[in-house]
C-alpha cells in the first residue's frame, strides 16, 4: 500500500515547526513516530497535503522530575518511558502501559505524544492521562496551553489540538506517597489493541479510606474515558472486594462497547467490570505495600 | 510533488537517492537499492517482515517514511554475513530448522540481532516477548527460539573470548 501524494518539511527547532504549522493551518499533519499515522495515510483515511516530521526537535524527548509533576517531552518512546528507572520506581501504572503497548519495533519508535495526539480510542495513553488527571501541553506561535486530560480527548481522533499547534508535552502530577496505580489490560494475543484497558491511580489515606481515585478505560467507547461512576464509588471507602465490584459495575455502565472482531459488545462490557476489579485489586495492594515499607 | 534528495547508509555503504516523500522505507531498499532480503508481508505494521535496524533500532521498515531515514544507517538481512561466513544467528536459523517457508526470517534475524545487543542472555519468556511484533506462520515459534538461543550463546562466547584471553595475560 502506497500513501497519496504529500509534502514533506522537517524543522530544526520548534519554532520552525509552529511556524510551518500557522503558515499551513489545516492541511498539515505532524508525523512523531509514525506508527499511527503510517497506516492511515496508506490506508488513505488521512490526506494530509504538508507532513511536518518533528523527528530533528531538540527537546522533546527529556523526562524531567519537577516539583509538582513528572514533564514528559512528547516525543519519548513508549521504550523510552518504560525503561526509565525513574517511572518505574514511582509511576507504576505509566511503566505498565508503556511496556505493554504494541510490540517492541512500534515502542521502539512510537511516542507517547503521538499516541495522544492520535486519539485511537483503543490506546493505552489516553487512559492512563485521564487516571492520573494529567496536563497536556500545547504550543502555538501564540503561546502555550495547558490543557486538563479530562478536556482533550474529545471524540474518537478527535482531542483539543488546534491545527497550529504542537503537543510538546505531559506532565503527570507527582503521587502523594500514599497513592498509586495499576495498568490492567485484556487482550486477544501479545501485541494487540486492548480489547479492554483499565487505568487506576489510587490515593489511601491515614484512615485506611481510599482519599482519591482516578480510574479510566479505553476500548469500549468512542473514545478512552474517565469512569467517574466508579471513581465516585471508591471515594471515601475502605477497600474491599465489595467496594472494587461497585467501581467495576459502574465502570461497565459507563462504557459504550460495539460488537467487532474483539468480541461482542456485552462481552466487552462484562470485561469492562472485571478488568477495572483486577486493576483496583493490584493498585491496592501496591498501596498497601508502599505504606508497610515506610 | 516535490521530491527531496536523500543519503542513507546501508550495511556501511552510503546511497543516494531522490523520492517522493510518501516512498516507504522498505520500497527505498528493496526497488532503489536493489535489497530484496527485506519482505514486504502484512504492509500495516502488523507481521515484522519488514522489519531492518534503523541507527541501532529496530523498525518495521513499512513503517517509515524514506525520506525519514535521511542521515540514518540502516542495517538489513544483506548486512549480516561476513563474506561467506554466516551470522551465527543465520547459521543458528539453519541448524535448529527456524525457518520452513522464510519469509519472517530476515525481520526476525533483524529484530533478534537487536533483542540479543540489549539482552546478550534472555529467557526463553523474553525471547517470546522480543519477536512478539514479528509473525511466522510455519514453524510455531519453536525452532525460532531454539535458534536464537542456540546464537546468544555463541555470541556470549565470542564476546567472552577476547576478555579471557585478556585476563589471563
Amino acid at each position: 500500500m502506497i500513501p497519496g501524494q504529500f509534502e514533506y518539511a522537517r524543522p530544526a527547532s520548534i519554532a520552525e515547526a509552529l511556524r510551518i504549522l500557522k503558515d499551513n493551518e489545516g492541511s498539515a499533519k505532524v508525523l512523531s513516530g509514525g506508527y499511527s499515522l503510517l497506516p492511515l495515510l496508506k490506508l488513505r483515511l488521512a490526506q494530509p497535503e504538508l507532513l511536518v516530521d518533528i523527528r530533528d526537535l531538540d527537546g522533546m524527548d527529556t523526562i524531567v522530575e519537577a516539583d509538582d509533576d513528572l514533564r514528559i517531552g512528547a516525543r519519548s518512546t513508549h521504550a523510552k518511558l518504560a525503561a526509565d528507572d525513574r517511572i518505574a520506581a514511582r509511576h507504576p501504572l505509566l511503566h505498565e502501559a508503556a511496556s505493554g503497548i504494541g510490540d517492541p519495533q512500534v515502542r521502539n519508535w512510537g511516542t507517547i505524544g503521538g499516541s495522544c495526539a492520535h486519539a485511537d480510542p483503543s490506546s493505552d495513553w489516553p487512559a492512563v492521562l485521564l487516571a492520573t488527571r494529567a496536563t497536556i501541553i500545547c504550543r502555538s506561535e501564540s503561546g502555550e496551553r495547558a490543557i486538563a486530560a479530562r478536556d482533550f480527548f474529545l471524540d474518537t481522533f478527535q482531542t483539543a489540538i488546534e491545527p497550529t499547534e504542537l503537543l510538546t508535552e505531559i506532565r503527570i502530577p507527582n503521587s502523594t506517597g500514599r497513592s498509586t496505580g495499576a495498568y490492567e489490560k485484556l487482550e486477544r494475543r501479545a501485541g494487540d489493541f486492548a480489547t479492554v484497558g483499565v487505568a487506576v491511580q489510587l490515593e489511601i489515606g491515614d484512615d485506611g479510606r481510599i482519599s482519591a481515585a482516578g480510574v479510566a478505560l479505553t476500548a469500549v467507547a468512542e473514545t478512552p474515558f474517565a469512569a467517574t461512576g466508579a471513581e465516585t464509588a471508591l471515594v471515601g471507602q475502605a477497600p474491599s472486594e465489595a467496594v472494587f465490584k461497585a467501581a467495576g459495575a459502574a465502570a461497565a455502565a459507563q462504557s459504550r462497547p460495539t460488537t467487532d472482531s474483539h468480541g461482542p459488545a456485552e462481552y466487552k462490557r462484562a470485561m469492562a467490570a472485571e478488568i477495572t476489579v483486577r486493576a483496583l485489586r493490584r493498585a491496592v495492594e501496591r498501596t498497601l505495600a508502599g505504606s508497610a515499607q515506610r | 510533488m516535490s521530491t527531496h534528495h536523500i543519503s542513507v547508509t546501508v550495511n556501511g555503504e552510503a546511497h543516494e537517492a531522490d523520492v517522493e516523500p510518501r516512498l516507504l522505507l522498505v520500497h527505498l531498499l528493496r526497488e532503489n537499492f536493489g535489497l530484496t532480503g527485506t519482505h514486504i508481508g502484512c504492509d500495516t505494521s502488523n507481521c515484522g517482515a519488514c522489519t531492518v535496524v534503523v541507527d541501532g533500532v529496530s523498525a518495521k521498515s513499512c513503517t517509515m517514511l524514506a525520506v525519514s531515514a535521511n542521515g540514518s544507517s540502516v542495517k538489513t538481512i544483506e548486512g549480516m554475513a561476513t563474506g561467506a561466513t554466516l551470522h551465527p544467528l543465520q547459521q543458528a536459523f539453519w541448524d535448529q530448522h527456524g525457518l520452513q517457508c522464510g519469509f519472517c526470517t530476515p525481520g526476525m534475524i533483524m529484530q533478534a540481532s537487536t533483542m540479543l545487543e540489549d539482552n546478550p542472555d534472555p529467557n526463553e519468556d523474553e525471547i517470546r516477548l522480543g519477536i512478539s511484533g514479528n509473525l511466522c506462520r510455519c514453524t510455531g515459534y519453536v525452532n525460532i527460539v531454539k535458534a536464537i538461543q542456540q546464537a546468544a550463546g555463541e555470541l556470549r562466547t565470542a564476546q567472552d573470548a577476547p576478555a579471557e584471553q585478556a585476563a589471563a595475560r
